[in-house]
């Protein structure tokens, strides 16, 4: 007992120095130690590989070639880039897998939301159901997708068939239906998680203001169009933001699907950036297509968390 | 008592850790790809073992990964492989950048001559600048790209008869590619015993090196050349010569004409698949799977024969197999050099061929009783006699990667034309060869 007695007092000794110490520092100087560590871990591991990739953007560097003199070689990386008409068609790639996945993924994802939100019986059960593709591994569902689009054995072409008696379609391997199929099985998988965050917004939604507009007599499509959607619009935009940022750097779902084919119809702006910079060891040319992608998003993402803010207030 | 236990029992931990740290001083790592051959080589290796006392560890990574793993494990210096089974093309990096030590001191030492292998397996596996008597491997698996067909189909008179009142010759054996194109179309869409067949399984994968592979077996036939002259890297006129504007025009005719659906990103695995299935009457694919072929339940035996890869304008092939190299960052360079020591052998060189393996020695090869060792066996020896490689420049990856996309994206996607497919390839190459200094 005497022993717990004396470490006590030697605890509270110990902590009124640091507190006598801390007494005489501003608010701003304590801010700063907590704070710090976490702003030199960010420098570290974000700015300092960042501003090292733009100097790399600037020269002839091979991560494979150590040995090798690195030269300046000012823009021609850049200009290589935005000259050639193969990046300009990853971009374009890129893009129409965004706009189309997100297109599919808010229309369904907001009106699975609008269903689950009825509370019916069952709700529960087939809201854990409708979330369990995206639970899985993209690499996983990339796989097991090649099989279901086997146009020979596989069931997606027999339904279509059957159906629409258009024979066996070979979803991966044509030109024209390639970038659907990656369309298909990303909205698949992740239009679950646009209904989540519609259904927090719907839930979100006090009663009475639904109360209000059935006494001011307000017919189901104003109700939706005056109180549910811009009750909802911001949850939305933040799901659009998320999933427009993931689909913009898509790699391992399309890699394990069509690796980028046929030809290099479904090869996005990251798979090219991956071969280039870990296939073909050009890092130089490599950073300067990630800084251009890096500009991208930041400027686009930039613009939308404004359009958001303005949303909001 | 008690601390006679225990200093019993820290002695005994001790020692247990001191044999283990000595056994694993005794041992190397092999790397390679997982596939047939590589079972064969972990059989052969127990008699290493048996005879050195070093034991053997391997890292066999599937193909589709092979070049990614084991190509960054080189760049960064890694210490995993003591011995390395590369790939032909990657000869000229690993000598270059420093990965693969020079075996031409070792090999005079140990009285081990280039001699006593295939030239053009020492040619291509070994050597670097190519051609050169600066050795960085000991040729460890020959290999070409071949052909698989049905034998049983190809016997029966119902098909026989339909095929000569169709093309009017025997269904046989195709001896150039016109005629192979014609049997892949007999074949495609016939209906054998109740089910839909097709022609042929030919390579159309994008990610790694399938669809180059299978392209080039179709050009150099043709007469494809990479250069003017060699080492002039003057490849206008060569890559995009008619021959090769022709080459590559028949191997799109051949995939639009003759492959099973969905067969759009296919490469060794997907043929297998595609043949063992019962799915197509012929397939190409590398020797190396041959012996798994003879062997297999369903299609091994009669019901499968082989052929080499048929001439056009040229009998040629396109060229598989690796060589064996001590990796220049391993720690056991001794004991890795001493499994090459063992390897040379002629006596593990002839078991190395039973197990399944292709050796590239001449003992083997050169034995009057070689091709009646297995069906393959004399196709084999044809094949190696005409081989043709890809770039092996230490920058090979990237020329790969640029011939990949060029012709992948006219075979399989038709986009533009032979000739622009070839013509921007030449333009991709130029680049990178102004980039490594050697425009």
């Amino acid at each position: 007992m005497p022993d717990e007695a004396q470490r006590a007092r030697r605890a509270l000794t110990v902590s009124n120095r640091i507190a006598s110490k801390l007494r005489g520092l501003s608010d701003t100087a304590i801010a700063w130690i907590f704070i710090g560590p976490t702003i030199l871990l960010l420098l570290a591991i974000n700015i300092f590989p960042l501003l090292w990739t733009i100097y790399l953007s600037f020269t002839n560097y091979r991560a494979n070639q150590p040995g090798r003199p690195v030269r300046w070689i000012g823009t021609r990386n850049y200009e290589r880039l935005l000259g050639s008409e193969d990046i300009w068609g990853y971009l374009q790639a890129t893009a129409h897998f965004v706009i189309w996945t997100m297109i599919f993924q808010i229309v369904i994802g907001f009106g699975l939301a609008l269903l689950i939100n009825r509370n019916f019986r069952g709700a529960s059960f087939w809201t854990t159901i409708i979330l369990i593709p995206m639970m899985l591994s993209p690499a996983v569902v990339g796989t097991f997708w090649t099989y279901i689009y086997q146009p020979q054995t596989g069931i997606f072409s027999y339904i279509v068939d059957f159906f629409a008696g258009t024979g066996a379609l070979d979803m991966i391997g044509s030109v024209a239906l390639a970038p659907w199929s990656i369309i298909i099985v990303d909205t698949w998988m992740w239009t679950p998680y646009i209904m989540l965050l519609c259904l927090a917004g719907l839930r979100s939604i006090p009663d009475y203001l639904y109360e209000a507009a059935e006494i001011d007599r307000a017919n189901a499509l104003q109700r939706f169009w005056y109180i549910t959607l811009p009750r909802v619009l911001p949850f939305l935009m933040l799901a659009v933001l998320f999933r427009g940022i993931e689909n913009f750097k898509m790699f391992d779902l399309v890699v394990e699907l069509t690796s980028g084919g046929p030809g290099s119809t479904t090869e996005l702006a990251s798979i090219n950036l991956k071969r280039e910079a870990f296939e073909k060891w050009r890092t130089g040319y490599s950073s300067a297509f990630a800084i251009i992608l890096f500009v991208t998003i930041f400027g686009l993402g930039n613009i939308y968390v404004k359009v958001l803010n303005k949303v909001k207030s | 008592m008690r601390a006679k236990k225990l200093t019993a029992v820290a002695g005994g931990a001790f020692l247990a850790a001191m044999s283990g740290a000595q056994a694993q001083d005794s041992e190397i790592t092999l790397c390679w790809a997982a596939w047939d051959p590589a079972n064969a080589l972990v059989e052969l290796s127990k008699d290493f073992t048996a005879s050195t006392g070093i034991g053997m560890n391997f890292e066999f990574v599937p193909w589709t990964n092979f070049a990614d793993r084991f190509l960054n494990e080189l760049n960064s210096g890694g210490k995993l492989c003591d011995l390395m089974i590369g790939d032909s093309q990657w000869i000229g990096g690993g000598a270059t950048y420093g990965h693969y030590v020079q075996l031409n001191e070792f090999f005079d030492q140990e009285g081990i001559s280039m001699d006593d292998f295939l030239p053009a397996t020492v040619y291509a596996y070994s050597t670097w600048p190519k051609g050169t008597p600066n050795y960085y491997a000991l040729p460890a698996m020959g290999d070409a790209l071949g052909w698989v067909y049905r034998k049983d189909w190809f016997s029966r008179p119902e098909l026989r008869e339909a095929f000569k009142a169709e093309y009017g010759r025997d269904l046989g054996v195709p001896s150039n590619w016109q005629e192979l194109k014609e049997t892949a179309t007999f074949f495609q869409g016939r209906e054998i015993d109740g089910e839909t067949r097709y022609g042929a399984a030919i390579y159309t994968e994008r990610g790694s090196e399938g669809i180059t592979m299978g392209v080039t077996a179709a050009l150099y036939p043709w007469g494809f050349k990479y250069e003017n002259a060699p080492g002039s890297y003057d490849m206008e006129g060569a890559v995009n010569s008619a021959a090769s504007v022709e080459g590559l025009e028949f191997y799109k005719s051949l995939y639009d004409c003759c492959s099973p659906p969905g067969h759009s990103d296919a490469y060794m695995v997907a043929n297998l698949d595609a043949y063992k299935s019962g799915q197509v009457a012929m397939q190409m694919n590398w020797f190396a799977f041959f012996p798994g072929i003879a062997k297999d339940e369903v299609v091994g035996g009669d019901v499968s024969g082989f052929f080499v890869n048929p001439g056009q304008n040229i009998e040629a092939s396109t060229l598989g197999g690796q060589g064996i190299s001590v990796v220049a960052y391993s720690d056991k360079k001794d004991l890795a050099l001493e499994y090459l020591k063992w390897f040379a052998q002629p006596d593990v060189q002839a078991k190395w061929w039973a197990l399944g393996g292709y050796s590239c020695h001449q003992s083997v090869l050169g034995d009057p009783g070689f091709a009646e060792t297995a069906p393959f066996a004399a196709d084999f020896l044809k094949a190696m006699s005409g081989v043709q490689d890809f770039w092996q420049e230490p920058i090979y990856a990237e020329l790969l990667l640029a011939m990949q996309q060029r012709v992948h994206d006219y075979v399989v996607a038709g986009k533009g034309t032979a000739q622009e497919a070839l013509d921007k390839l030449i333009e991709d190459w130029t680049i990178s060869f102004e980039d490594d200094g050697k425009l």
